[in-house]
């Protein structure tokens, strides 16, 4: 990877299913970045994103994880690359220790590695008093707690997240935000997409704002603010006027 | 609670049923329902053959009726009832787990005890309701080759389904008092497959033990039997002459049907109430899982088999459908011993009862390791080719076949090793051929699913039927007439071959 290698860049990613879900998508990510990924529900941030990952497969375009062709090369992409979605997926009748050792195990880490991190992370996320207890009566919060843990355990250096907050009680997303920012300072990259924009202004480092397929606009909040030419403005007014002149272009 | 509120709500739980049974015939698809109901007349119309072939030689039969033929007859029924309550306490386990609405209809004005009377009545009703759809086959034969006088044998399927009903109730809560509501799930599930199959397996080892025969008839028509029986005017034989259409039994059963029901419905259906709330209740609760020890290092692979594992251990339809298969795999155990003894030539049955239960549950566990993952995204961006995610879930399959069928096979190499050779190539193929079915017909769902796996592809499970049938067959002719053995092997292959080229994830 050179040193100055994007985290992420995708150039004319497209997905029609239906409808065109995602459009000649152009997308650039720095490493280091903390980038937030906004937009209406259906503008196709999630379809973007599971491309990304490798969960779907595009109808054209390119996408480049640290240099990695992750359409040719998937497996060296997903080795560095975690993904949690927006409903938490983990196993009902494993804990969440033997989640973390599963995770683990399938992305080669060495358990004297990944064992320490494991708990660490659990304890973090103020899991450590059910470590032991299956998964099944967790609420959606803990859930969302175990499956942002289990992308984390490998150690990523590109972490996507599609709604990781949701569910999640103010302490937890605290917490969950703190882990985040910990992992950027440390040099990952973050992609996540939220609904929360209060979350996004006070954490995203740069924004995109995608509807109908297409990046409408991006840059960070000041960024945002001139493009949008008040500086007063909060980014859910930049936000809304952004939509609904796309709508209205539409 | 009105009684214009009752009705209103009883209305809500047979739609409920009606749409539940429809998404479970039509796999939840729209539009299939037409079709569904086509199928299910053409279904029915078809199982009059097998009816004909099973009972048609009884529809002359006339009151009074001789001891052997009372307890054939009262057998059969209770076999049916024995059934019907397997199929109760899962339909009671279903409402108390699975249905979404509890919250919100203890959270109305309403009072819980009414509510839940309707509920327990729609449980019956729709027991009672499916007995009365797989008997019709049945009873229509005994009409037309014996007279109206057999309609009768209708009063006594809702006599027996109002009664199946009532006892499920009972026992399902009962269960709830005294081991709580999360072991009752798994004991619930164990006691549906035990009453389902216990009656015709304890029948088929009295036989193997007093006559050298799998054949249950063997022992209903004994003299022994018939010597323990009581007398021929006795309350047991009601059901039996209720059928034949003696109208003052059948009043009396359906009498009695009727006040259990409405006997539990008054004694349970308040405690129905309270062991809902403590079902949603738990439901928040923790379950003490084992205590993790050093995370163990090896390939991806053995983490994806390693979490297989676990997860088959750790299911209750696999503990519950492996025991039962385990059952019927008892008269043939059984036989295998006796054989040691005298040599009987009916070991050679043994063969594809093991070939079909090493098929039949293949199928399931292939369903459980590779439709039913649960965590599909992070397996999926995994760094490993999905290839490798396959072949080690079809590892985790075969090997837990392989364990489970060698003390069998081992067992069957001291009485005749060729037959132990044949057994084992038998649930070989047969396994093999099962997760082949259901790798080329895979859906991605949750393991909770499991129950609608059947409807999900109606092709998979002919195909998978079929398959194990074949197998089962080939393997016991080879035995017998390996010419013919020839020939079934070919037939069921080229099923396979035709079922993969019509398969929607066909190479």
């Amino acid at each position: 990877m050179k040193p100055d290698e994007p985290a992420l860049q995708v150039r004319g990613l497209t997905k029609r299913f239906d409808r065109l879900a995602v459009d000649a998508l152009d997308l650039t990510i720095r490493t280091g970045e903390f980038y937030a990924l906004l937009g209406p529900n259906g503008a196709g941030k999630t379809t973007t994103l599971r491309m990304v990952a490798g969960l779907l497969r595009p109808d054209a375009g390119s996408v480049s994880v640290l240099g990695v062709d992750a359409l040719n090369d998937p497996v060296a992409a997903k080795q560095i690359t975690a993904w949690v979605s927006d409903e938490p997926m983990i196993y009902d009748k494993l804990t969440p220790l033997e989640y973390l050792e599963f995770v683990g195990g399938l992305w080669g880490i060495e358990p004297s590695v990944s064992e320490p991190s494991a708990r660490d992370l659990l304890a973090s996320l103020g899991l450590e008093p059910h470590l032991h207890e299956r998964c099944e009566g967790f609420s959606k919060g803990m859930r969302q707690k175990v499956a942002l843990a289990g992308a984390l355990v490998h150690n990523p250096r590109l972490i996507i997240l599609d709604e990781p907050l949701t569910g999640l009680d103010a302490v937890s997303a605290r917490h969950v935000k703190g882990l985040l920012g910990e992992r950027v300072q440390a040099g990952c990259t973050v992609i996540m997409t939220t609904h929360i924009l209060e979350v996004a202004e006070r954490m995203a480092d740069r924004i995109g704002v995608i509807a109908s397929g297409r990046l409408i606009a991006e840059g960070t909040l000041a960024e945002l603010r001139q493009q949008n030419g008040r500086n007063d403005t909060s980014l859910e007014d930049m936000f809304i006027a952004l939509v609904d002149t796309e709508a209205a272009a539409a | 609670m009105t009684t214009t509120t009752l009705t209103w709500f009883a209305r809500h739980e047979i739609r409920l049923a009606w749409r539940e049974w429809l998404a479970m015939m039509t796999a939840g698809r729209r539009g299939r329902t037409r079709a569904a109901i086509i199928g299910l007349i053409a279904l029915a119309a078809f199982l009059h053959l097998p009816a004909y072939a099973v009972i048609g030689r009884f529809a002359d039969l006339q009151a009074p009726l001789d001891k052997s033929s009372l307890i054939v007859i009262t057998a059969t029924i209770f076999l049916a009832w024995a059934l019907m309550l397997s199929q109760a306490i899962e339909s009671v386990t279903r409402v108390f787990y699975a249905r979404a609405d509890l919250d919100l209809i203890m959270s109305s004005p309403v009072a819980l005890s009414n509510v839940f009377s309707v509920r327990i009545a729609a449980i019956a009703l729709s027991v009672t309701a499916m007995a009365l759809l797989l008997s019709t086959p049945f009873v229509d034969v005994l009409v037309i080759g014996g007279g109206i006088r057999w309609f009768a044998a209708y009063g006594v399927v809702i006599a027996i389904g109002l009664s199946a009903a009532a006892v499920a109730i009972a026992v399902t809560v009962m269960l709830f008092r005294s081991i709580g509501p999360r072991r009752t799930r798994l004991v619930a599930q164990i006691l549906a497959a035990i009453i389902g199959a216990g009656f015709v397996i304890a029948l088929q080892i009295a036989a193997i033990l007093s006559y050298g025969t799998l054949s249950r008839f063997a022992v209903l028509t004994s003299d022994a039997a018939a010597a323990f029986a009581p007398d021929t005017d006795s309350i047991v034989w009601w059901p039996a002459r209720a059928a034949l259409g003696d109208g003052e039994a059948l009043l009396l059963l359906l009498a009695g049907g009727l006040m259990l029901l409405g006997g539990v419905m008054a004694i349970f259906s308040a405690r129905f109430a309270d062991t809902a709330v403590s079902v949603s209740a738990n439901a928040i609760s923790a379950h003490q899982g084992s205590r993790t020890g050093a995370f163990r290092a090896g390939s991806r692979q053995q983490a994806l088999r390693r979490k297989e594992f676990v997860l088959l251990r750790r299911d209750p339809w696999l503990v519950s459908q492996s025991l039962m298969q385990l059952l019927y795999l008892v008269p043939p155990a059984l036989m295998l011993w006796r054989s040691f003894a005298d040599s009987s030539a009916a070991i050679v049955l043994i063969t594809p009862v093991i070939v079909m239960a090493a098929g039949q549950l293949a199928g399931g566990l292939a369903w459980l390791t590779i439709s039913g993952e649960d965590a599909a995204d992070l397996v999926a961006t995994a760094p490993l080719p999905s290839s490798r995610v396959i072949r080690a879930k079809i590892e985790v399959v075969l090997i837990a076949i392989g364990v489970l069928f060698a003390p069998l096979v081992i067992a069957l190499m001291f009485a005749s090793p060729l037959q132990a050779a044949v057994t084992a190539a038998g649930i070989t193929v047969a396994a093999a051929a099962a997760t082949a079915i259901q790798l080329w017909f895979r859906v991605q769902a949750r393991r909770s699913q499991f129950r609608r796996r059947q409807t999900s592809s109606r092709l998979a499970t002919f195909a998978e039927a079929f398959s194990s049938i074949g197998w089962a067959a080939t393997a016991a002719l080879a035995l017998a007439i390996p010419l013919a053995a020839l020939v079934s092997g070919l037939l069921t292959a080229a099923i396979i071959a035709a079922t993969w080229k019509i398969s929607p994830r066909r190479p």
